[in-house]
């Protein structure tokens, strides 16, 4: 085999064990951008044009409450600013490649071949300087299908759900099962609290822009209590 | 929101997405990450993340509702207890919407 067929199926093969995870999110949000109004074509669309869950499923929330479209598109940037660190962990490997690859290669990175990739970066084994990204390519077009196959299955039975299911408390259980494993330490817990307290004392702010607001206090929190556990 | 509207604010959140996946990416021969900006970045996600749980829950009328009779609040907390222990997104969906069912039913 090549080496970049071989990194590009060692991709495929790592984050396969993933999809059952993954595939719910899509289908929860596909499922509900139909119950929020949007045609099947604008719930494809957002999940294919963002492709990240939670913001996909805080724009949908934002579009329900009739928030501004520039508050939605600041909420976003905040969910996502996880992704520039992602990008800055990931740079050093990608300088080889030119244009061409840096940019589809941004567009398909998201939180599970992030890991998987920085990962195989650190085991360095033969040729993955070279060709790794063959692997990270490999994990994110797999990602990207189950997406979108997921997002379609949601918007297909999105139609034939009746509006009184409450499906819309989907959305913050999602949240919760993806919050759980980031409250790692001290300084996360304090973010997690902090953000969630703000951001409810915030919710009546003009503009809906308790998301953000809490959000930024909670990493401020974050910095705070790692910064004071330095000192100690 | 107009369909307009709603179609241009699906390209703009997918191109601020893309544009913060490059980031680095591009700007890395130009710039190193500042080390606070770095420091303050690991806090993203529990910080975003119980900003989006916690007003769901908590204000799920509207108003901060903390009593018993908050249904979506009760039902929150059985799930989060599900997640924590089993971190399994469908078990936890499962449970979180099957006890909201239940209870707007029963009360």
């Amino acid at each position: 085999m090549s080496p970049r067929r071989e990194q590009f199926s060692a991709g495929v093969a790592a984050v396969a064990p993933m999809l059952p995870g993954v595939a719910p999110f899509g289908v929860i949000a596909g499922l509900t951008a139909v119950g929020t109004g949007l045609s099947s074509a604008q719930a494809m669309a957002m999940s294919v044009a963002i492709f990240a869950g939670a913001s996909q499923l805080a724009t949908l929330q934002l579009v329900a409450d009739g928030a501004m479209p520039a508050i939605i598109l600041l909420t976003v940037f905040t969910i996502n600013l996880r992704f520039s660190m992602y990008s800055a962990s990931l740079a050093p490997h990608f300088q080889h490649l030119g244009r061409r690859w840096r940019l589809p290669l941004a567009y398909v990175l998201v939180d599970q071949n992030y890991a998987l990739g920085i990962r195989h970066y650190r085991q360095g084994k033969s040729g993955t300087a070279e060709f790794g990204h063959w692997f990270f390519l490999g994990a994110g077009i797999t990602l990207w299908l189950t997406w979108q196959a997921a997002t379609a299955i949601g918007v297909f039975m999105g139609a034939s759900v009746p509006r009184d299911w409450s499906l819309d408390f989907a959305i913050p259980l999602v949240f919760m099962v993806l919050l759980v494993p980031t409250l790692q330490d001290r300084p996360h817990i304090a973010a997690a609290v902090t953000g969630g307290t703000v951001a409810t004392l915030a919710a009546s702010m003009p503009l809906h822009l308790g998301i953000v607001t809490g959000a930024l206090c909670g990493i401020a929190a974050g910095v705070w209590f790692e910064h004071r556990a330095e000192a100690k | 929101m107009s369909d307009t509207t709603l179609w241009l604010t699906i390209i703009g959140a997918g191109l601020c997405t893309w544009l913060l996946r490059l980031s680095f990416i591009e700007l890395w021969q130009w710039m190193s990450v500042p080390p606070l900006l770095n420091r303050a970045l690991r806090y993203v996600p529990p910080a975003v993340l119980a900003a989006l749980v916690v007003p769901a829950l908590v204000r799920s009328g509207g108003a901060i509702d903390i009593s018993p009779d908050n249904l979506r609040l009760m039902s929150g907390i059985v799930a989060a207890t599900v997640a924590w222990f089993s971190r399994n997104v469908l078990l936890t969906l499962a449970v979180g919407m099957g006890m909201l069912w239940l209870l707007e039913s029963v009360i």
